[in-house]
């Protein structure tokens, strides 16, 4: 369970497809981040069946709400923020063609249902690790909404980001299977 | 009559925000390195080492611990014979707290009312609790609270009928519930009696305390002890990716209740346990 996979970002759906739940994987690309705020207005303008800031299909989105960069850093902490607050908007962006997400924390059944469906992935970064993270990225911009602040669309160039797949393609979610093996109650 | 003037604690106030936000105090440093020899799980240990990796890098860069630098709670306590001069102190506190968070490249995560979501710009206001305590020094921990773990807090106004069993069950189930969301390992915060707002600051003040220095009341030490372990079982891991360190510490402070109840609360910090304390006693600088 502990060998790791290089990947490049963006992958395809056949990548997607070979990621098992447990594995540890160092991402060296490209992927975008959005959190509450963006997510609101994503949903609004799919609503309205408009078009997004950016293309967002076949990429992955990071929930991160940076801290602001010193200078001549990249830049500032940068972990991932909890998901189960974009469990609501999740499966339109999976239909859309957002092919997965990094964050922390489990997600709904109709969350994991739109991963099967979409041959998504869902990728967990260490939470709380958010200044080894900053390390791994070599870039940052706003790529839409610059008048959220820390809450805008960024675009990050990554170098070896390490993540956990949490719940694969299949389904199959870590955050049921990694505790069910420790659990010594009942 | 002994004079302390806001602009000290201000910039006081602004360099324990920095402070607070790079790198992990000692007692937690000690926990996860201790956490690391208990764990089992590879996959537990090896994000036990990237936290600890982490808190080095921070340190070290002086970069946040976690991008989520926090709400800022502040606790005062104030020499009820000192006088404080050169306006107010409320605002001297987020004066520090504006400057620290924009000198320090702190995230400004504060939003102006919780419905329009609009944010403030500079990571004001702080929730500032006051007590007034005898003698003439003054005291302040800035303690900033990431939500990721906030949102994770737990009210119960069980009955007394309910009893330990009650309340163990409780903190028990509150830490299930929250499960990966508060980045575990965790520090667990119990306040048990007061009333419902009493309880909830309890368990808040509760994460200030040393980790390991268990409550005096031996009963209480035995119930802090016991309830680690059945969090212990549940085998929510680091991350919540399976393994046997899911809490680092449970710390319990009681307080008398009423007869008719048995208020208990559970405010959970991440791993990312951020506090630091100035205390002044007459030296001026
Ligand atoms: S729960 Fe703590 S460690 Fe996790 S993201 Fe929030 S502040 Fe950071």
């Amino acid at each position: 369970m502990d060998e790791c996979r290089h990947i490049e970002t963006p992958f395809s759906a056949e990548v997607a497809r070979e990621l098992q739940a447990g594995q540890r994987v160092l991402l060296t690309g490209a992927f975008y981040g959005a959190r509450d705020q963006a997510h609101r207005r994503f949903a609004e303008v799919l609503a309205q069946g408009g078009e997004l800031p950016v293309d967002l299909r076949g990429q992955l989105i990071y929930y991160v709400g940076p801290t602001p960069a010193r200078p001549g850093h990249a830049c500032g902490a940068a972990g991932p923020t909890t998901a189960g607050r974009m469990d609501a908007f999740t499966p339109q962006l999976l239909a859309y063609g957002v092919r997965g997400i990094i964050a922390k924390g489990d997600r709904s059944p109709g969350v994991i249902a739109a991963i099967r469906q979409y041959d998504a992935v869902y990728l967990a970064a260490t939470g709380g690790a958010g200044a080894l993270l900053s390390h791994c990225i070599k870039e940052a911009r706003v790529a839409a909404f610059p008048d959220l602040g820390t809450e805008a669309v960024w675009r990050f160039i990554v170098e070896d980001f390490p993540a956990t797949v949490a719940i694969d393609s299949w389904g199959r979610d870590l955050y049921q299977i990694g505790p069910a093996g420790y659990r010594s109650v009942q | 009559m002994r004079e302390l003037n806001t602009d000290l604690i201000a910039a006081r106030v602004a360099a324990l925000c920095q402070e607070a936000n790079f790198g992990l105090p000692a007692d937690v440093l000690t926990a996860l390195a201790g956490a690391k020899e208990q764990e089992g799980s590879p996959t537990g240990r090896r994000i036990l080492d990237e936290l600890c990796a982490n808190a080095g890098i921070a340190a070290s860069e002086r970069v946040p611990v976690c991008q989520d630098t926090g709400m800022v709670l502040a606790f005062v306590e104030t020499g009820q014979d000192l006088h404080i001069v050169g306006g107010s102190l409320s605002e001297a506190i987020n004066r520090g707290v504006a400057q620290g968070y924009r000198d320090g490249y702190l995230r400004k995560s504060v939003v102006v009312d919780p419905l329009h979501r609009v944010n403030t710009g500079d990571n004001t206001p702080a929730v500032i609790y006051y007590d007034i305590v005898p003698g003439d020094n003054f005291r302040i921990a800035i303690m900033p609270k990431g939500f990721g773990s906030e949102n994770c807090t737990a009210l119960g106004m069980l009955k007394p009928a309910d009893g330990l069993a009650g309340v163990r069950q409780f903190v028990i189930a509150a830490v299930e519930r929250a499960g990966a969301n508060p980045c575990p390992p965790v520090v667990v915060g119990v306040g048990l009696g007061g009333t419902a707002d009493k309880a909830l600051l309890l368990a808040k003040r509760a994460l200030l305390r040393p980790l390991g220095a268990s409550n005096p009341d031996t009963d209480l030490a035995a119930l802090e002890s016991e309830l680690k372990t059945a969090i212990n079982a549940l085998g929510i891991g680091p991350e919540g990716f399976g393994g046997q360190v899911t809490a680092l510490a449970v710390q319990i402070e009681a307080f008398p209740t009423h007869i008719a109840g048995l208020p208990v609360a559970v405010n959970i910090s991440c791993h990312a346990l951020r506090h630091k304390t100035w205390v002044w006693n007459g030296e001026q600088d």
